[in-house]
């Protein structure tokens, strides 16, 4: 149980690792909320499952399951939610500046 | 299997120290929003293993929590507020 553990938990870092870096180098903000809506979640659901798993079956881990559930519910949708907020106020999505005719004309 | 907390505990801080790179230099504040709700997601769970190396989860698991919530309820009002504002002032 302890072994399932440690691999959950080691995996949930990577991806939390993975969504640092993305956040901090990806070259826009609608690249950046990819970063942060599925690396993020999927990152902090296995920390929390590791946690559950070496925790054992007490009532501490049925809390914890419940933030699992809820972080896999909320993350995304707050991502969402800032995603459309910025796509509303008029931020305009990155391009690259020497790439084609088309992503210049509009 | 303290000392593994521990370890993993330094590991996801530094996961926290990391976006704070794009709180303060993001060039919009939507850049600012999102990576400052990236670090309240990384302290729920550092909450949450800090509760492991003290022993006391029962404790710590409801602060995790309500940290949580607060993180979500923040993070949404800001998207609300910051979708009334006019394209300019950004």
């Amino acid at each position: 149980m302890t072994v399932l553990a440690i691999i959950l938990l080691v995996c949930g870092v990577f991806f939390l690792t993975v969504s640092s870096i993305g956040v901090v180098r990806l070259p826009d903000f609608y690249t950046r909320i990819h970063a942060v809506g599925k690396s993020e979640t999927l990152g902090a659901m296995l920390v929390l499952a590791g946690l559950a798993v070496y925790n054992g079956f007490e009532i501490s881990s049925g809390k914890l399951v419940i933030m699992l559930v809820f972080v896999f519910v909320a993350n995304p949708t707050a991502t969402h939610a800032i995603g459309r907020a910025a796509l509303r106020s008029g931020l305009q999505p990155w391009v690259r500046k020497t790439g084609k005719k088309s992503a210049q004309e509009k | 299997m303290n000392l593994s907390f521990l370890v993993l505990s330094i590991f996801v801080a530094l996961m926290i120290v990391l976006p704070l790179y794009r709180v303060v230099v993001g060039p919009t504040a939507f850049d600012r929003v999102i990576a400052a709700g990236l670090i309240g997601t990384n302290g729920m769970l550092l909450l949450a293993i800090i509760g492991f190396i003290y022993e006391r989860i029962d404790m710590f698991i409801d602060l995790a929590m309500v940290y949580a919530l607060l993180n979500f309820v923040g993070t949404i009002a800001t998207g609300k507020y910051l979708e009334r504002r006019r394209e300019g002032s950004l």
